[in-house]
């Protein structure tokens, strides 16, 4: 089952006062993600990762493009009731305690005493508001409130969860109990959807992710469909061989590091063939002690696909006037 | 919807009463007991008289900087500061959060208005007490504790859902600081409406005077609203007269408030 699809989702924002010209913060956005999925959406600052979670929320109006989350179209109050979401950075009402603000947020859900006081309570301790609960929320941290959002987030028990940079302000055990609370949603059948610049979170969580740069999804699919396959390079270690020799085994051959032990370790280009660099380090009268591949990381895919894109617009995102 | 609505409207009224709004309770109270001291070392005869002007004037000004300051800020705070995002993605609707919001502010108004309401009848019920004599001369014209003072702050209460309208149409698409020059802008205007009906009368240009009949009816008519002098001269404001201002007055309020829903149910949040 699917539980989001969009398709061809574009969105222009109206640049300028007198003469407003169109600026493409989404172009064309077609993704689908399944039921029971983490999918991590990744992209650089300014990307349009915000905005389309904005569109998938109904916050802001598609200028052209389909979106369908469970199956009906965004805002439909049937859908509303059964997602959550973790804007940006959130910002709640500062008079209000986390307590006051979970129980206000259930009630908008038809969610009765006694049954939205043990959720309140239960999931202000599942994302580790102790004490503080019944303290006004102006005085909390950032990280706090990023902790409240996911919170609320979840107080109706979502079939599937959309979370804007859900790491964002948090320190490293805020960032762990959010890891987990987002592998908890996914192994009790929740869908999650993501989004982050960060990309480690990314490859331990997701399942499969979506690449936006540039307004324009430019990659989709598993972590390890975008990382497996794409070799960045070879690790060969060889002993019994004059590191000067070594550098003169052709263009293949990036880097030659000597090594205690007469060894010398040197870094080949993912195009060049280590069958012909070994054959060659023998004919030397070396031998090889090991071979490693180097395996991309999503990091890698993800800044080549940046670099490809800047290349080939370096226009921007302005859209001509009329 | 009306469980929303209640619940949107609960949290206006919650937050007027953590934001401090019903302090200006206090100022009232003691601006009122002031007064009465001094009116009643100064004049003789006419203390109830300005007590009671005093008191429905700062009844209207209090009020009215309540519903314009509160007012403009409410939907703008939201989205400035994007914890409108948490409550619109909730089966909420964005029609149902503007008229909730509404709800919310007419219902502190209403709490605030009851209670400086009370405080001028206590006031005046202390003056009588405190000079049996006073009593006496007033009731000349009008009773010292006269239930017709409550059509003069009805009245008002009713120009204030006019004012806390237009306050929050401004609000769903402008700053505070604009929304609130624009509010007191209508306001005052709203007071000399009644000269544009005849202002063929002054001018020669008919398309001014077109213009200015159509402002007629297109701005708020506040005039109307306004029964003070007559209530505190003893005169009783006829029920008819009540009942088709405030119907005027909420018709005109219930179209700011749909105008503002439609505004804010297309705006996008960037």
């Amino acid at each position: 089952m699917i539980a989001i699809e969009t398709e061809g989702l574009t969105k222009d924002f109206p640049v300028g006062f007198w003469r407003p010209r169109p600026y493409r913060a989404l172009d064309g956005v077609t993704l689908r993600v399944e039921a029971n999925e983490v999918f991590g959406f990744l992209g650089p600052n300014g990307a349009g990762k915000t905005t389309t979670l904005k569109l998938l929320m109904r916050l802001v109006y598609p200028t052209a493009g389909r979106i369908a989350i469970l199956g009906r179209p965004a805002g439909d109050p049937g859908v509303q009731r059964r997602i959550g979401f973790l804007p940006e950075a959130p910002y709640f009402y500062d008079y209000l305690t986390a307590e006051e603000l979970l129980t206000y947020f259930a009630g908008l859900f038809g969610i009765r005493n006694p049954d939205r006081r043990t959720r309140v309570s239960a999931l202000l301790d599942r994302v580790g508001i102790g004490g503080e609960r019944r303290l006004p929320l102006r005085k909390f941290s950032k990280g706090m409130l990023q902790r409240v959002g996911l919170a609320q987030a979840l107080i109706n028990d979502p079939e599937v969860v959309f979370l804007d940079e859900p790491m964002s302000g948090l320190d490293p055990i805020g960032r762990r109990d959010v890891r987990d609370i987002i592998l908890s949603l996914r192994d009790r059948g929740c869908t999650v959807f993501f989004s982050s610049h960060i990309l480690s979170d990314a490859e331990a969580l997701c399942s499969r992710v979506g690449m936006l740069v540039g307004g324009k999804m430019v990659a989709t699919g598993s972590v390890s469909e975008l990382v497996a396959f794409k070799v960045a390079g070879w690790d060969l270690v060889v002993a019994g061989v004059d590191p000067d020799r070594l550098g003169a085994l052709g263009p293949g051959v990036r880097a030659v590091v000597s090594m205690i032990g007469g060894r010398s370790a040197l870094d080949l280009a993912p195009e060049c063939e280590p069958e012909r660099v070994i054959a060659a380090v023998r004919d030397l009268g070396g031998r090889v002690v090991s071979l490693n591949p180097l395996r991309a990381t999503l990091e890698d895919v993800f800044l080549a696909q940046v670099r490809a894109s800047q290349a080939a617009s370096p226009a921007g995102r302005m859209m001509p006037e009329g | 919807m009306p469980r929303v609505l209640g619940l949107i409207a609960y949290h206006v009224f919650k937050e007027s009463v953590r934001d401090k709004v019903l302090y200006n309770l206090v100022l009232f109270a003691l601006l009122m007991i002031s007064a009465s001291y001094l009116v009643g070392q100064l004049t003789a005869g006419q203390d109830i008289k300005i007590i009671k002007d005093l008191g429905l004037a700062a009844i209207a000004v209090f009020g009215l900087f309540i519903s314009v300051f509160t007012g403009v800020g409410l939907v703008w705070k939201e989205v400035d500061r994007r914890s409108v995002y948490n409550v619109l993605v909730k089966p909420v609707g964005r029609q149902p959060f503007i008229l909730g919001k509404f709800v919310g502010l007419a219902l502190t108004l209403f709490v605030n208005l009851a209670a400086m309401t009370m405080a001028v009848y206590l006031v005046l019920v202390v003056m009588a007490w405190v000079d049996p004599g006073l009593a006496k001369t007033a009731v000349m014209e009008a009773p010292v504790v006269d239930p017709r003072l409550l059509s003069a702050v009805w009245l008002i209460y009713v120009q204030l859902l006019v004012v806390t309208a237009l306050a929050l149409f401004f609000s769903t698409f402008s700053s505070p600081m604009l929304s609130a020059a624009l509010t007191f802008g209508l306001y005052v205007v709203g007071h000399f409406n009644a000269d544009l009906a005849h202002f063929e009368n002054v001018v020669e240009s008919k398309t001014a005077a077109v213009v200015a009949r159509a402002l007629y009816y297109v701005l708020p008519n506040l005039a109307p609203f306004d029964v003070k002098t007559a209530v505190v001269h003893g005169e009783t404001v006829a029920a008819g007269y009540v009942l088709l201002t405030t119907g005027y007055g909420l018709l005109y309020a219930a179209a700011v408030v749909a105008l503002a829903m439609l505004v804010f149910s297309r705006r996008d949040f960037k």
